[in-house]
């Protein structure tokens, strides 16, 4: 009836890339076969008091071998629980769910903060055009050499350490890029400034938006945000994120 | 083995339903499973207009649970007339619609607007804030559960259910008064208003700062005003709060409930609502019971 069950993957790696943040290579080629950059799966835990699945989004597919990648940041109990899986352990997740992003433009911004960095590298892989990468971290850098394989690479950290220092619009302002395109992922305050800046030069913008969420299809309501538009669902004016997004143009949505 | 069931003159091919709000108007979850299979299909509260619900975040965990402050969401009677009924006429199920408003009127307003569509039974969301007795909910004053029972019941071409709040001192006493508005079926129970803080902001998790706590965290309080209920008064009532397997479900029907719904588990296994209604039958068939009303209210007082 569906392409999106509930199925145990196998873990097939699980590696600390920064303070907080992993990546884990997963056997699930029942989400590979149709999975695209910008969609997410629901991670089950194992503990039965958590009960509501994680949304992580997919950082890379590869549809030969059955496998997808998922980096995400321990932000809590059920994150944690993630970060201890090893080789050859099972778990229950969902998938692939939401939109994805579309692939368009010529000169493409991929722009990424924090954990909104890793569903942009599938992006950057899939994306047929000429692409710059901007990349906003608070301290710790991670990805960055994965992204040099697709575009140049320039970086933004709050703390100065690396790049330029501030987030990731001082960053393209100092670097004066230029783009017929917009893909950004990553918290809202970053993707508010980038759909003002997107407007005032007049480039289309693809926004990657996350909520808390309980179902992940659609039906509980949860992860709503303000549109401009009428929404299909309940003729208000909230689209749901899980179903209806994770990506939006920028013009939209109200962040 | 038999395991339809009937309340108020409709006969359910089987006792489980969904629970209002944990399953969108059925659509959302027809790609997981065949609506057909299921006793009814209860859907998301419906008001007399769209509501656009609460600020997010409206959803927080908690443990064994899950809190939630959607503020009622939804499309209004036209939409769901227009759309929501056709689609789920198309299968072999009945439809339980779950009615939501602010003050009588709107309720009597969206009943009104269904008297001539083609749906099952009316479920009523007395847990709603009553804009004009100051936001108190309508189903937390025994007397204002009877006016707006017997209201609902004069005008309504549909066999109605109230759904009772347990946020209530004597839940019985809440079930009388329905019962004596002419109810024709009680649904319980909704949430359980709860709070969490995000110690680390040091705020609400929730923007709406309370919310309603449901999950298996909520099961045991809900089968035991089920089963103070099933005692209180003469009608059938449909259980639900935290379950999640056959089990559970079974307690519930044990305790005095005809038919069962399926709620929050939904949202962590879309398929939930099929393996109860699967386990129910394995059960039965294990147990030698031929008939469900074999199991209904059954339990043995020591």
């Amino acid at each position: 009836m569906t392409s999106t069950v509930r199925k145990k993957g196998i873990v097939i790696q699980n590696t600390k890339l920064a303070k907080d943040i992993y990546s884990l290579w997963l056997e699930a080629p029942f989400i590979a076969d149709s999975a695209r950059p910008g969609q997410f799966v629901s991670l089950y835990c194992k503990d039965g008091s958590r009960l509501l699945p994680r949304p992580i989004s997919i950082c890379e597919i590869n549809k030969e071998k059955g496998r997808i990648r998922l980096v995400f940041r321990v932000v809590g109990k059920g994150t944690e629980e993630f970060s201890y899986l090893q080789e050859k352990d099972t778990l229950d997740l969902m998938g692939p769910l939401g939109n994805g992003f579309n692939l368009e433009g010529k000169k493409a911004l991929i722009i990424g903060g924090g954990i909104g960095i890793p569903p942009l590298l599938e992006l950057a892989k899939k994306l047929n055009c000429e692409k710059q990468v901007v990349l906003g971290f608070r301290d710790d850098i991670y990805m960055e050499e994965e992204f040099e394989a697709f575009g140049k690479v320039y970086i933004s950290t709050e703390d100065g350490s690396k790049g330029v220092k501030g987030n990731v619009l001082d960053a393209i302002r100092y670097h004066q890029l230029e783009a017929d395109i917009i893909y950004a992922c990553g918290p809202k305050p970053m993707l508010k400034g980038i759909k003002d800046y997107a407007i005032e030069h007049g480039i289309k913008a693809q926004l990657s938006l996350e909520e808390r969420m309980a179902c992940g299809v659609g039906a509980c309501l949860g992860c709503v945000c303000q549109s401009r538009e009428t929404d299909m669902h309940t003729h208000v004016k909230n689209k749901r994120i899980c179903k209806d997004g994770p990506v939006f143009y920028a013009e939209e949505v109200e962040l | 083995m038999n395991t339809s069931v009937n309340i108020a003159g409709i006969t359910f091919q089987n006792p489980v339903t969904t629970a209002s709000g944990t399953f969108g108007s059925g659509m959302e979850y027809s790609d997981y499973v065949d609506l057909s299979r299921l006793g009814a299909v209860t859907t998301k509260g419906v008001a007399s207009v769209p509501w656009p619900g609460n600020p997010t975040p409206r959803i927080a965990e908690t443990h064994g649970g899950m809190l939630n402050a959607i503020g009622l969401q939804n499309p209004g009677v036209e939409v769901f007339i227009k759309r929501d009924i056709p689609f789920l006429r198309q299968f072999d199920t009945k439809i339980i619609v779950n009615i939501v408003g602010r003050t009588i009127e709107d309720y009597c307003e969206v009943v009104d607007r269904l008297a001539d569509c083609d749906v099952d039974m009316l479920e009523i969301n007395i847990s709603c804030p009553n804009v004009k007795e100051g936001g108190i909910a309508f189903g937390q004053d025994p007397r204002l559960v009877e006016e707006i029972t017997s209201k609902i019941k004069v005008r309504a071409k549909q066999p109605v259910i109230m759904k009772l709040s347990p946020n209530v001192a004597d839940i019985a006493e809440m079930a009388r008064a329905a019962q004596a508005g002419g109810a024709d079926a009680l649904s319980l129970i909704n949430t359980l208003t709860g709070m969490k803080i995000d110690i680390n902001r040091r705020t609400f998790a929730l923007a709406n700062k309370t919310g309603g706590l449901s999950g298996p965290a909520i099961k045991p309080i809900a089968v035991r005003m089920v089963y103070q209920v099933a005692n209180a008064v003469d009608l059938p009532i449909i259980g639900m709060g935290g379950i999640t397997t056959a089990e559970d479900a079974l307690e519930f029907i044990m305790a005095g409930a005809t038919m069962i719904a399926v709620g929050t588990a939904n949202f962590i296994n879309p398929t939930a609502t099929i393996e109860v209604l699967e386990g129910i039958k394995h059960f039965m068939i294990q147990q030698g019971v031929h008939d469900i009303h074999e199991l209904i209210g059954c339990i043995k007082e020591k």
